[in-house]
């Protein structure tokens, strides 16, 4: 609890401050590459009959949205004081945003990773060891990143003095949910300004995928209060067979507490959370984070279920129709979009946030469509 | 006065440190279990502590959390716990609390585990995760049948944080020595005993402590004027029995 409360204590004093805004702005414009570009899909658009456009955070500087949360933090860890920060890291995309935020502001770093994940990412843990960082195998529970998230908190006890907790989504303890939004929705901010400055006005439908939940609370939050405009959450269904394992705690789960957040969780009958899966690792996560499972609660937001062959084919026509190679997390929201598309009106204007790039799934791809790698 | 505290209290009448051993449910093994709560019973035992295990047991080290992982495998369950002590009711001298996480307490209900442990002969509880800005309700529920909510504090747990605990807590305070997960550590860190007298200054409670403890000797170093008033010990107590090691063996060395 007191790491937590210095944390909630520090959002209040510092992220206000003129100057952290201005720094953060610099670090967020002049390093991370932002703002990124709003995209039209002309080919796609035509063969919905709906206008496709594309919030491109697949553009930013380490391939995916997370570089807006982790230079945030960082930034915001060093007005703290503290010199080193921790991660836990699925997929690998928030390892390699951290270790890049912590080594362009000159801080320790330490990321924590499954062992599991470790071998199917072994691209981005190269990628974190370069920029410096620690990477820690875990091997403890189902060494994927539901046990990283496990030994990182272990760690944070122990080192809290010196360290932030650079948390990688909209979930875990307060404040983390509220931070991370905080950082991420700089995407819907943009995005929103865009559409009306492109369309002269908001779009009908924002769709995003949800593991943790972070690039989708950003994309949300800002279009919240827009009453006509729809909002759809995109889960990871998993294979799709009758008992497969999947992430969709939104849709499948039950409330419950895990990592100090309640929330819909996976879980058996006597509260022990169930492993989860998805062909895409950045999904691949029993929980949500909180303020979606409240968004679901209310009705704002719809979410849906889209399954790995959906995300595969929907990957496939991004890259063919339109020259862009999505992540295979983005390609769950896209692929609700194509595979919903009588949900959408004729004409109207659906915006579909890119959360990142696909080069990291080459691999995964090309295993799953039984292609030869080139 | 709340019987997990008239237990603690009794062995520092007698002269000595209540000792609070930690088993995890359902370890080694579902039958040899029974048995080893019996003998640490018997083999002078003030408070026993159950594990209900959890999959993702954030406050614990690797020995407790392999224990949980294990005993989770075997079925082991909330629900079957209860009823096995509900069975042995009256035998148990010590007293017995049990200590877990709070998504499986939550999923059983709140107030159904606070009647079915009360009818099981438990005490109280001790909940890691379970935030003291969080655990009024809960609290409530546990004293409407006699059970402690027992509250943790570590060394950097501020003053007045500490006063909210005392103010409405029951049974004895968990100080946790050191900054991390449970296990066995050589060396108490240095702050121990400056932890240890604050907390004397706030609470009136009985202090044990826990976290890391894996000889007597560690104890004997620490200044007269804070020393605990119980021991906690888990992991060094779960390798013990692991490796075959009888609960008598392991109580011997903490009486003397």
């Amino acid at each position: 609890m007191p790491p937590l409360m210095e944390l909630e204590e520090a959002m209040a004093s510092i992220l206000p401050s003129q100057e952290f805004q201005r720094e953060l702005h610099g670090l967020l414009h002049d390093y991370a590459g932002r703002e990124t570009p709003l995209t039209f899909c002309p080919a796609l658009s035509e063969e919905l009959g709906f206008e496709l456009w594309l919030k491109r955070e697949d553009l930013l500087h380490t391939g995916a949205h997370k570089i807006n949360n982790t230079l945030g933090q960082a930034l915001l860890a060093r007005h703290m004081g503290k010199t080193a920060l921790i991660a836990e890291t699925g997929a690998g995309q928030h390892g390699v945003a951290t270790a890049a935020a912590a080594a362009r502001l000159g801080m320790k770093c330490t990321v924590f990773m499954g062992a599991e994940d470790m071998e199917r990412q072994s691209a981005n843990v190269r990628r974190m060891r370069l920029m410096g960082a620690d990477v820690v195998a875990v091997e403890s529970g189902s060494r994927t990143l539901k046990d990283a998230i496990n030994a990182a908190l272990r760690a944070w006890i122990s080192l809290q003095g010196s360290t932030h907790y650079c948390f990688g989504t909209a979930a875990g303890p307060y404040p983390f949910p509220d931070l991370v939004r905080e950082f991420q929705s700089v995407i819907g901010r943009e995005a929103r300004a865009q559409m009306l400055e492109k369309t002269g006005a908001l779009p009908d439908a924002v769709v995003a995928a949800v593991g943790g939940g972070s690039n989708a609370i950003g994309m949300f939050s800002p279009f919240v209060p827009d009453a006509s405009v729809r909002l759809f959450g995109v889960e990871a269904g998993g294979t799709g067979e009758a008992g497969c394992l999947h992430s969709a705690a939104v849709n499948l789960g039950r409330p419950g507490v895990l990592h100090g957040e309640y929330t819909m969780l996976l879980q058996d009958e006597n509260g022990q959370i169930l492993p989860s899966g998805s062909i895409s690792a950045g999904l691949d996560y029993p929980g949500v984070g909180p303020e979606h499972a409240h968004l679901a609660a209310t009705g704002r937001v719809e979410y849906g279920i889209a399954y790995d062959h959906e995300a595969l084919s929907a990957f496939q026509k991004l890259c063919r129709m339109e020259g862009i190679l999505p992540a295979l997390e983005s390609s769950h929201a896209l692929a609700f979009v194509l595979e919903h598309r009588q949900r959408f009106a004729p004409g109207s204007r659906v915006l579909v946030n890119l959360s990142g790039r696909g080069d990291k799934d080459m691999d995964i791809v090309e295993k799953a469509l039984g292609l030869q790698a080139v | 006065m709340h019987i997990l505290e008239e237990n603690i209290r009794a062995a520092g009448a007698a002269g000595r440190t209540a000792l609070i051993p930690f088993v995890t449910a359902g370890f080694p093994s579902r039958e040899r279990f029974w048995d080893i709560l019996r003998e640490l019973d018997e083999s002078g035992a003030d408070v026993m502590e159950i594990g209900v295990p959890f999959s993702d047991p954030v406050a614990d080290g690797p020995v407790v959390e392999e224990a949980s992982q294990r005993v989770l495998a075997e079925g082991v369950s909330l629900g079957a716990l209860l009823e096995g002590l509900k069975a042995r009711r009256g035998l148990f001298r010590a007293g017995l609390v049990l200590m877990g996480y709070t998504n499986p307490f939550l999923q059983y209900g709140w107030e159904r585990l606070a009647a079915e442990a009360a009818a099981a002969g438990v005490h109280g509880f001790i909940v890691p995760d379970l935030p003291w800005d969080e655990a009024a309700d809960i609290r409530a529920l546990l004293a409407a049948h006699a059970l402690a909510l027992i509250p943790l504090v570590g060394p950097n747990t501020p003053k007045e944080r500490m006063q909210l605990y005392a103010d409405v807590s029951e049974g004895y305070v968990y100080v946790v020595s050191v900054m991390g997960t449970t296990g066995e550590r050589d060396h108490l860190p240095a702050e121990v005993p400056e932890v240890l007298s604050r907390v004397r200054e706030v609470f009136r409670l009985p202090v044990a402590l826990g976290f890391g403890l894996r000889s007597p000797e560690q104890l004997a170093a620490l200044p007269d004027a804070v020393r605990p008033d119980a021991a906690v010990f888990g992991s060094a107590l779960l390798r013990h029995l692991d490796r075959g090691g009888s609960p008598a063996d392991f109580l011997r060395r903490w009486r003397s």
